[in-house]
């Protein structure tokens, strides 16, 4: 699996995104929000946690209109992988890659701890190291995650099982508990919660390891 | 010339810092605000030729996220 890992003036999960990957068997490359192309064979695309451009005008606002990630949504519009974690997601939102937006809170503060997430589906090569139901313990720690959409566009998502995660204690007021979503090929992941926080054993955690596991053993093979 | 962009939330979508001012001003003793809503305004300085067409595409595509957002564009 060959993994890039994009990183935006503001970015601070990129190298822990890299560091996750490399653990399970990726070959990575960094590259800069000013590229305009990716590296060529790239199989899965990360979009890391952080605040880009300071969050300024709306989280992720200006950083999906930054040259690399017109790259990225060709590679999304290709077929490729992309996975957007946290201020990622909000990247993929605000690209129109996936659906719906992330407001503040619905308690206004900053959260910052670890979360129960139930795995709603195991049908995709990010979450097929799981078993639908499953309750994983991962850190959240954002300020705006609060997952908004129409009421249509929720009934969609849940009706073609594209809710990737929910949360089991709903900390920030998104709708229907969502705090991570798919695309309707199931290639693309957008989710809150940082599971490259709970990849080794010194984060107190590796609930997140089957994941990037799974996903290298579909990329690998592929 | 000149445009001043409004952006608010949609009516329908929850605006956690408009009620958090909303209590605040109750608390202060303030009576008779039914509610607050808190939004942006961006001024742009605009080229002569610069169309509300032109300003609207901006709107559009960068300055609100009409997925949560509206906007009014005022021209002076």
């Amino acid at each position: 699996m060959r993994a890039a890992v994009v990183v935006f003036p503001g970015s601070n999960c990129d190298r822990d995104l890299a560091v996750a990957f490399e653990n399970a068997g990726a070959q990575v490359e960094m590259v800069w929000h000013k590229d305009t192309e990716l590296p060529g064979g790239i199989d899965i695309v990360g979009i890391p946690g952080g605040f880009s451009y300071g969050d300024y005008l709306r989280c992720g606002a200006i950083a999906a209109q930054s040259p690399i990630v017109k790259s990225v949504k060709a590679h999304a519009e290709r077929g490729g992988y992309v996975m957007g974690i946290c201020n990622g997601f909000q990247v993929l939102t605000e690209t129109g890659l996936l659906p719906g937006a992330l407001l503040r809170n619905a308690g206004l503060k900053y959260i910052c701890k670890t979360v129960g997430l139930k795995v709603e589906t195991s049908n995709s090569d990010f979450t097929m190291g799981y078993n639908a139901g499953d309750i994983i313990n991962i850190p959240i720690a954002h300020h705006d995650g609060n997952y908004f959409a129409d009421p249509d566009t929720i009934a969609r998502l849940q009706g073609e099982d594209r809710v990737a995660f929910t949360y089991t204690d709903n900390p920030n007021g998104a709708q229907a508990d969502i705090a991570g979503i798919l695309s309707e090929n199931r290639r693309v992941l957008g989710m809150m919660p940082h599971p490259e926080r709970a990849a080794d054993a010194g984060h107190g955690g590796t609930d997140g390891v089957a994941l990037f596991r799974a996903l290298a053993g579909a990329l690998t093979a592929a | 010339m000149k445009a001043r962009v409004h952006v608010m939330l949609k009516n329908g979508v929850l605006d956690p810092q408009g009620e958090a001012v909303h209590h605040a001003l109750d608390a202060m003793g303030f009576e008779g605000v039914n509610g607050v809503r808190q939004g942006k305004v961006i001024e742009l300085d605009l080229a002569d030729g610069t169309t509300e067409a032109d300003v609207n595409a901006m709107c559009e595509k960068l300055l609100a996220n009409t997925v949560i957002e509206s906007y009014t564009v005022e021209l002076y």
